[in-house]
């Protein structure tokens, strides 16, 4: 894997190759610095001192270091409450879809399922057609979902992008396990639980990453659902409005009354420090679970 | 091996009989069945408001039909074509540049020796994807502001005026699409580098042996080794061309840039939800919808042409 299959073991390198691996080389270290350099300075001016920040020239260290402004995030306003509603929805949401996913996923492996390929069908069509956003908003409304904690969770429980994923998956395990927990009197909830579930660590970690990192992102069902209730604000959210209200004006789209939200003006460090608060929980799991997301990425792949 | 499996299992049973004894599998499907009909299929039967007067407080048969009069004030609004020329100048450039980028970064990447190294920029590459637009929208702001962005004191560095990116429509094509490839360059390699490992080596050995040089080989061998999974992901890119959302855009734009990030998704967010016009809404997301499949239903059809085989 280590190395390239253009190179022939025996043969010392021409002088064109070397000049083709130094251009290589140099394209890759500009990607990786046009890459980190953004979060390295986010990082270094969250840490530096709000006044000191206003001098301008903070790159990738804090000149005047300071915890303030993360103490200033966490000890007043609206930060510390959005951070609670989102790490709820994040853990709600994940497990729930998680379980409701792999559920269906293994009913749909089980070929004698009598639905299977009506049920199949049923969920495939919404991959392609979907109704779009004003009656997705209209239903929301009518069904009182409008500022409610619910619609963070209800709609997106049933994810059929993961349903297939974790389906094939299932499908490429022995169907002997099953029919031996069958022979010991087990039911097909037992078998799902005690039998399949265990076997599917590397595909569920891989669906909980996808989850979570989408439910933790997510900030526009907030502004379309929930936007004029602060209890249920959360962090994208938050920053969403802060970092709106300081750029050039005011958003086109904001017609409704969230603009008169959008009008405190917070000082640099501080915006940082929400930023990187609302992107560390991130940073600091998907290293661990990059294995995992590659596999799951060239399963979905081959599948289609 | 022979199973031993009961006479009886093989018998055919009747329906209800078979309800019966799959009712687990039931309980475990139907509830979430019901959820996706209600959160996926009626908002497709919402549809029906695009061909109405639609008033929400009354019921589906009292409302008032109009036929096509939603889409005909729809094709006679220039705000419409200005949304589609945006929708459409958006997305083939992203075409143009996010689909190829990934190309090539993934070739470059399977060129890189030193697998440490390898790994390392793989991993800081997939990390913008795991980000929100949220901050990515900021980390762009802040990355071309005038006062302290680094682009703009390069561009001092180099004796030129300083450029207010943000303000200016002619720049925010681009920067949307620059933004995004900036997100998912490294995502989008996974695909073609997984496939790169696929190719049968001996191909290579082969190649080598008939004196092929490293281009010759990129060119004969490795190219033609994914250019499967390179023209799957094109047909279903071209399918998705008008489905490019609105999220960077409502993130990115301001008031200043309007007339450049107006795309058909903000449009119909406009004038569907922040004006309670849901029929004209509704009318704008269904010729959304109906041109992508169109265009999905096109490109395939010329892949199944060429190739005999089907993407969707």
């Amino acid at each position: 894997m280590s190395h390239s299959p253009y190179r022939n073991g025996f043969q010392k390198p021409s002088i064109s190759d070397r000049i083709i691996d130094i251009a290589i080389v140099i394209v890759m270290v500009l990607v990786v610095i046009v890459t980190l350099y953004p979060f390295l300075n986010v990082l270094a001016v969250s840490f530096n001192s709000s006044s000191d920040t206003v001098k301008g020239g903070v790159t990738i260290f804090p000149r005047e270091f300071t915890l303030d402004n993360y103490k200033t995030i966490f000890s007043f306003g609206t930060i510390p409450h959005a951070f609670f509603i989102s790490v709820a929805r994040t853990v709600l949401g994940t497990i729930l879809s998680l379980f409701a996913c792999s559920m269906v996923a293994y009913v749909l492996s089980r070929k004698d399922f009598v639905f299977r390929h009506f049920l199949s069908r049923y969920l495939a069509i919404t991959m392609y057609i979907s109704g779009g956003l004003v009656p997705f908003f209209i239903l929301i409304r009518d069904l009182q979902l409008m500022n409610t904690f619910t619609v963070y969770i209800l709609p997106g429980i049933v994810n059929v992008f993961f349903i297939f994923m974790i389906r094939s998956f299932i499908d490429g395990l022995p169907y002997e396990l099953q029919e031996s927990a069958k022979l010991d009197g087990a039911n097909d909830f037992t078998i799902f639980w005690r039998v399949i579930l265990p076997l599917c660590k590397p595909v569920l970690a891989t669906a909980a990453l996808f989850i979570a990192v989408g439910q933790w992102n997510s900030w526009f069902d907030t502004y379309l659902f929930n936007g004029s209730n602060p209890d249920l604000s959360t962090l994208q959210f938050e920053l969403m409005k802060i970092l709106q209200s300081t750029q050039t004006g005011q958003d086109a789209v904001n017609s409704n009354d969230m603009a008169r939200n959008m009008q405190q003006v917070s000082p640099e460090s501080i915006k940082m420090a929400i930023t990187m608060v609302t992107t560390l929980p991130i940073l600091l799991v998907y290293p661990f679970l990059q294995r995992y997301f590659v596999a799951g990425m060239t399963l979905g792949a081959v599948k289609g | 091996m022979e199973r031993t499996i009961p006479a009886e299992k093989k018998v055919k049973k009747g329906l209800w009989r078979t309800l019966v004894d799959q009712k687990y599998l039931l309980f475990m499907s139907v509830p979430f069945a019901i959820l996706v009909f209600i959160f996926s299929y009626i908002p497709i039967w919402g549809w029906t408001m695009a061909f109405q007067k639609y008033r929400p407080s009354r019921s589906f048969f009292e409302q008032e039909w109009v036929g096509f009069d939603n889409f005909v004030k729809m094709f006679q609004d220039p705000n419409f074509y200005l949304a589609l020329k945006n929708t459409l100048g958006m997305s083939i450039l992203g075409l143009l540049i996010g689909f190829t980028m990934p190309i090539i970064f993934a070739l470059m990447l399977n060129e890189l020796r030193n697998g440490m190294f390898k790994r390392f920029v793989q991993t800081v590459s997939y990390l913008p994807h795991f980000v929100s637009w949220v901050v990515v929208s900021g980390l762009v702001y802040k990355m071309l502001s005038t006062d302290d962005g680094p682009v703009n004191q390069l561009i001092a560095m180099f004796g030129y005026e300083k450029v207010q990116f943000m303000a200016k429509s002619e720049y925010f094509w681009l920067i949307v699409v620059l933004a995004d490839l900036w997100k998912e360059l490294g995502w989008n390699t996974i695909i073609y580098l997984s496939a790169i490992t696929a190719i049968d080596h001996s191909l290579y050995e082969a190649a080598k042996v008939d004196g092929a040089n490293r281009w010759q080989l990129m060119r004969h061998v490795t190219l033609p080794g994914i250019s499967s999974v390179i023209i799957i992901l094109l047909v279903l890119s071209i399918g998705h061309l008008i489905a490019i959302g609105y999220e960077k855009q409502m993130l990115l734009g301001n008031p200043l840039v309007s007339d450049a990030s107006q795309v058909l998704d903000l449009y119909a967010l406009k004038y569907g939800i922040g004006q309670n016009n849901f029929s004209f809404g509704t009318a704008i997301a269904v010729v959304n919808s109906v041109v992508g499949v169109l265009l999905l239903f096109t490109a395939n059809g010329f892949f199944k042409k060429r190739t005999g085989e089907s993407v969707i």
